[in-house]
């Protein structure tokens, strides 16, 4: 045992890597991203690590490998458990031989996320079990109570941090390498009765999940991790109950003061209702600090009503506690105060402060999604048209200056988003733009969908070669694995031509006149066709040297401020300037500028 | 003994290596240490801050407002933004170079420091400014620009750690070429 500041990501995959873990594959989503590379950062060799197509493959190999006696994780944010749910609701009911953990990351804010959907819910859901860590010890001590447990009730089990877990750091106790469990797999046994799902077998599963998770509360109501703080003051009958990072807060919040009756929720599925009832075992009043949704409370709302306990549950559903966004020190003070009649000492009089300039998240200096946007921009000028949007940095195509995405929803939804706005708008020059990650991941099914269905439109693939939103991951089209292997890469051009693209343009899109020139001809033509904007993401590559603005000839028109929005390109002193430490030298405000002022040197 | 810190200033700026360099040097003197910081889509040329937190009986990496002991600003909006985060007699370190936002750009708006200082002045009871693009020509190089506010934030000796323990806990993660330079970056005082 040793000490390491880690990441609470980190932590988790350390501590799965301690308990035996032979596989781990996943698909990179803010916040879970960091624990699968943590995982391929400390592989001896012996794991087998895997950025996946999409969550829903990650899972299935995952499943595939603990059918063997593997002991498996898979990783993945929040809205990749509903790519992956289809898999992950008959596994309930097939279940495992080596333990399986899924690591899925929640949102709450949402920070960088769709939804503000809670696992715990898709736990309750999927009738799978569910740990809940508050910190980044518990995130590394937890997830090998997780493997456990999986191991010997034969189910994938749940693991859900929250973005403050996932991204805390703290100083943590760690094992050392010769503590490490080792798991050697048994391999697949041939068994049709158990690994074949049939109506007939997932009916009598059923009858056994439900046996299970029965006795699992009870078992879990033992659980160390779900446990009472007694009240500090005797006389009080309220209790708070809290789970995550929101247990932190509530410890902070009661340190010093006469403390009301504290109850932490680790395994918020199976509910372990006995532990519970002996939290509220002579208390008048309970509030329920939760992020997401109201889940502690509703089960305690039910234990009251089958127990005749008259005890009044307070939380989200109550509107004691604010039913979205996520919860932060102040709030759960604010929250806990009101609930014990606390005094709140009045804010001091401070003067308020000045304007500050926003910083709104924008795509880079230099990024090529600012160019292929650019480039379909003029080309479509006086031209009705409509552009979908996808997951991916190129969302923030969306904001001024370029305007260029008019919808995005999920991962790969803009195509055929796209096929049906053509369907009742036929005279609309429809347009999706997705990342060649997105692409991989889950627009190639909805591409042959247009392709098949005979819709029209004009599919353009931002492909920069990475996955640049989450940290640039590898994926089919780069050629490199997460083992470290040089392989032949998925061609996106020849993937359209064999669904039946006829017209696949590439282009580069820095190449200004030829992008709006080709994008003019291409979606010109009828039925579905593509356009493969081919550039670097900017981030990756070594920067040429940064542009210079000729002070003769600039004019001071702003134009490549207003077109292109590049952080690169500043106001110093009134007058137009390369923010030399930013510009990578791209050269696309040259081709805007209508006095060829702005000049690079490439 | 809890000392609570807050890193804030501009994507780009090294503020989450600071902030990993001072929980590094906490691990190896044996100080509990905890931080969060933003990450992913909030990053791109955005706001930045880091929370840190050091000593014992400390449970959640963030702290509320008006509990930071100081406030390390690497620009001066950014100081602004964070500032209630800083306790009542708290002690406010902020480089004086201001960082322009695209926004700005756009607006045809010349966005500079001086508001911000000014407010600083007036609401904190300690300021002490760091003339960061002096440092830089200084000293050589932009990337040292987070040591140079580390040294002055040391200085105000609220950090319970002496420059020659960061220095080690520098040689162990940086480079071994510019470990000399962070150093002298560290003990560069204007």
């Amino acid at each position: 045992m040793h000490k390491e500041f880690l990441m609470g990501n980190a932590a988790a995959a350390r501590g799965a890597i301690a308990a035996g873990l032979n596989l781990i594959a996943g698909y990179p989503g803010t916040p879970s991203t960091e624990a699968l590379e943590t995982a391929a950062k400390c592989n001896d060799g012996s794991l087998y690590v895997e950025w996946s197509v999409n969550e829903k493959a990650a899972l299935e190999l995952a499943a595939g490998a603990a059918y063997c006696g593997a002991r498996t994780m898979v990783t993945m944010k929040q809205v990749g458990l509903n790519v992956a749910s289809d898999p992950l609701m008959s596994l309930a009911y097939i279940g495992v031989k080596g333990g399986m953990v899924i690591y899925v990351a929640d949102d709450p804010g949402p920070i960088s996320s769709q939804t503000e959907q809670d696992t715990r819910t898709f736990a309750a859901y999927s009738k799978l079990p569910c740990f809940d860590p508050s910190s980044v010890q518990e995130a590394y001590d937890m997830i090998g109570d997780a493997f456990e447990l999986s191991e010997r009730l034969h189910t994938p089990v749940i693991f859900r941090p929250t973005t403050r877990v996932c991204h805390g750091y703290a100083s943590v106790n760690v094992k050392d390498t010769n503590e490490y469990k080792i798991t050697k797999p048994e391999g697949f046994v041939r068994d049709p009765s158990k690994w074949v799902i049939f109506p007939r077998l997932s009916y009598n599963a059923h009858i056994n999940i439900e046996a299970r998770n029965a006795a699992l509360s009870d078992e879990l109501s033992e659980y160390a991790g779900n446990f009472i703080i007694p009240e500090t003051d005797k006389t009080c009958r309220k209790g708070v109950i809290s789970h995550g990072i929101s247990f932190t807060y509530v410890k902070e919040a009661v340190a010093g003061k006469q403390a009301p009756r504290l109850m932490k929720i680790s395994t918020p599925f199976p509910f372990p209702e006995k532990a519970a009832l002996r939290f509220l075992d002579g208390l008048d009043e309970v509030l329920c600090i939760e992020e997401l949704d109201p889940v502690i409370e509703r089960e305690l709302t039910y234990i009251c009503g089958k127990h005749h306990l008259n005890v009044k549950i307070l939380g989200k559903l109550t509107h004691n506690v604010k039913n979205a966004g996520e919860n932060t020190c102040a709030s759960v003070i604010a929250n806990i105060s009101e609930f014990m009649k606390w005094e709140v000492p009045a804010k001091a009089e401070t003067e308020p402060a000045p304007a500050l300039p926003v910083r709104p998240p924008v795509l880079c200096a230099g990024c090529p999604h600012r160019a292929s946007f650019y480039g379909v921009k003029p080309a479509m000028k006086a031209i009705k048209s409509v552009f979908c949007g996808d997951i991916g940095c190129y969302t923030l195509g969306n904001a001024m200056p370029l305007d260029m995405v008019d919808t995005c929803l999920c991962m790969g939804a803009g195509v055929n988003i796209t096929q049906g706005i053509g369907k009742i708008e036929p005279d609309t020059r429809c347009f999706a733009f997705v990342g060649d990650s997105t692409f991989f991941a889950s627009a190639i099914t909805g591409a042959v969908n247009a392709v098949y269905n005979q819709a029209d439109m004009t599919l353009v693939i931002l492909d920069n070669s990475t996955t640049a939103m989450t940290g640039h991951q590898p994926h089919p089209g780069t050629g490199r694995t997460m083992m470290g292997q040089v392989v032949d890469k998925v061609n996106i051009e020849a993937v359209l031509h064999g669904i039946g693209v006829k017209t696949v343009a590439t282009a580069n899109p820095l190449d200004l006149n030829n992008a709006i020139e080709t994008v003019k001809n291409v979606s010109a033509e009828k039925g579905v066709k593509a356009i493969i904007f081919k550039s670097p993401c900017a981030v990756i590559i070594k920067p040429e040297k940064p542009a210079v603005i000729d002070a003769d000839k600039c004019t001071n028109c702003k134009r490549c401020i207003k077109s292109l929005g590049c952080p690169g390109i500043v106001i110093k002193d009134g007058k137009v300037a390369i923010e030399s430490s930013l510009c990578t030298g791209c050269g696309l405000c040259s081709q805007v500028c209508a006095f060829n002022a702005i000049n690079v040197n490439k | 003994m809890q000392t609570n810190i807050m890193i804030c200033g501009v994507g780009g700026q090294g503020i989450v290596l600071t902030s990993k360099l001072i929980a590094a040097t906490a691990v190896a003197n044996d100080v509990p240490v905890m931080s969060a910081e933003t990450i992913g889509m909030a990053q791109k040329g955005g706001s930045v801050f880091s929370f840190l937190r050091l000593g014992e009986g400390i449970e959640s990496p963030m702290f509320p407002e008006g509990s930071a002991d100081i406030l390390i600003a690497f620009e001066p909006a950014e100081a602004v933004r964070m500032f209630p985060y800083l306790k009542k007699g708290g002690v406010v370190i902020v480089n004086t170079h201001a960082v322009m936002p695209v926004t700005a750009s756009l607006g045809g708006s010349d966005y500079n420091g001086a508001e911000m200082l000014g407010y600083l002045e007036r609401n904190a009871e300690k300021v002490v400014t760091v003339d960061g693009d002096k440092a830089i020509a200084d000293l050589g190089s932009p990337k040292v620009l987070n040591m140079v506010m580390l040294g002055a934030a040391m200085r105000s000796g609220i950090l319970p750690f002496t420059p020659d323990e960061i220095e080690e806990t520098m040689k162990a993660t940086v480079k071994p070429q510019f470990v000399e330079m962070n150093s002298k970056a560290l003990r560069y005082a204007g």
